[in-house]
């Protein structure tokens, strides 16, 4: 800091505190996504095979979530049947 | 009963190679028989920063193939009784080396040293997860700046998740954060993360923090390990660090902005 400094209006966020908060979201996001499996994606892709066999579906209306409550998960499938 | 020691970070250019070379020499220093490793095959730069790289005549992939044995590829340091060298292969691919291959060879050295301090590559590849895998304590290089947390954050959890440890169910690794080219003056003005915040963010115990200094720069320069420069701010944080690792309690220093002469704050720019 300088002696000019003093006239400048210095009222912004500090930029650090921008940047801890920036990665607290982001590496909270980042553990929340290591913990689940790793046979997800491959669970997904099989799965949108099979329902294609009977319905024609794009893969990205297929949605796979697992959620872990206390001691048992929810393995929760979200289906988009296209319109009839 | 020796220790196996990685040094890694995820990113590249944290100061991985300064810090394994500062740690082993240190921990050389304090009296123990210590080898440093260069995990980064295709790249090595660990000889350089050791100062021993016109001595290289045989390297890690060679001992991993059997076509030099460990005593033949050991470098031993000129200055210091208990320290040697494994310097990494710098014309081979990178996929040269193997999980039993540097298995045996780790064992092998264990045998004879107390520290084998491996120097991990920057990435998450085949070099970097060879390099943590046999570990029993792992420091977590970490520049304060949001790439290098992020990816350190990433480290520890393939540290907690896929190292041999882990896959035994053995006791976890012994995590170390290890924050470098720390600048107390920007912190407090408020333009880089400080220590409390980094630590908040990435929950590891704080082996020590190195300030950003012009001997780290001028010890590579020399192939002198910035811990002999014991006159330095570097070099004493390192020794510090050193001290931590082998259990002593010492408070951490270089973590406050220098206070500013009068004329300095009027007319000293920054």
């Amino acid at each position: 800091m300088n002696i000019f400094d003093f006239f400048r209006a210095n009222k912004k966020v500090s930029t650090a505190s921008v940047a801890k908060e920036r990665l607290q979201i982001i590496v909270a996001h980042e553990r929340g996504q290591r913990s689940t499996p790793d046979y997800l994606p491959a669970l997904q892709k099989e799965l949108v095979e099979v329902i294609r066999k009977y319905v024609n579906i794009e893969s990205d209306q297929v949605q796979v979530a697992l959620e872990n409550q206390g001691s048992c998960s929810i393995l929760e499938l979200n289906i988009t049947l296209p319109d009839r | 009963m020796a220790k196996i020691l990685v040094v890694t970070s995820g990113k590249g250019g944290v100061g991985k190679t300064t810090t394994s070379a500062a740690i082993g020499t240190g921990l050389a220093l304090r009296g123990h028989k210590t080898v440093i490793v260069d995990f980064d095959v295709g790249l090595r730069n660990l000889d350089l920063i050791m100062g021993c790289e016109r001595r290289v005549v045989y390297d890690f992939v060679n001992v991993v193939n059997g076509e030099a044995n460990l005593q033949q590829a050991l470098i031993k340091d000129k200055r210091l009784e208990n320290l040697y060298v494994l310097a990494a292969s710098q014309t081979r691919d990178k996929d040269a080396l193997t999980k039993e291959g540097v298995e045996k060879v780790l064992m092998e050295l264990k045998e004879t040293f107390e520290y084998v301090v491996c120097d991990s590559p920057a990435g998450i590849e085949t070099g970097a997860h060879l390099a943590m895998y046999f570990a029993d304590e792992a420091i977590v290089v970490t520049n304060p700046e949001v790439s290098s947390v992020r990816d350190s954050d990433r480290m520890l959890g393939l540290l907690a998740s896929k190292s041999r440890r882990a896959e035994l169910g053995e006791e976890p690794i012994k995590e170390h954060l290890l924050l470098t080219r720390y600048n107390p003056e920007r912190v407090s003005k408020g333009e880089m993360l400080g220590v409390e915040d980094v630590k908040e963010i990435l929950a590891v115990t704080l082996l020590g923090v190195i300030p950003e200094s012009q001997a780290v720069l001028k010890a590579s320069n020399q192939g002198v390990p910035v811990i002999l420069d014991d006159q330095s701010d570097a070099g004493q944080a390192y020794g510090d660090a050193v001290d931590r690792l082998l259990g002593k309690t010492v408070e951490h220093r270089f973590l406050d902005a220098q206070k500013k002469g009068f004329f300095e704050r009027l007319f000293g720019g920054n």
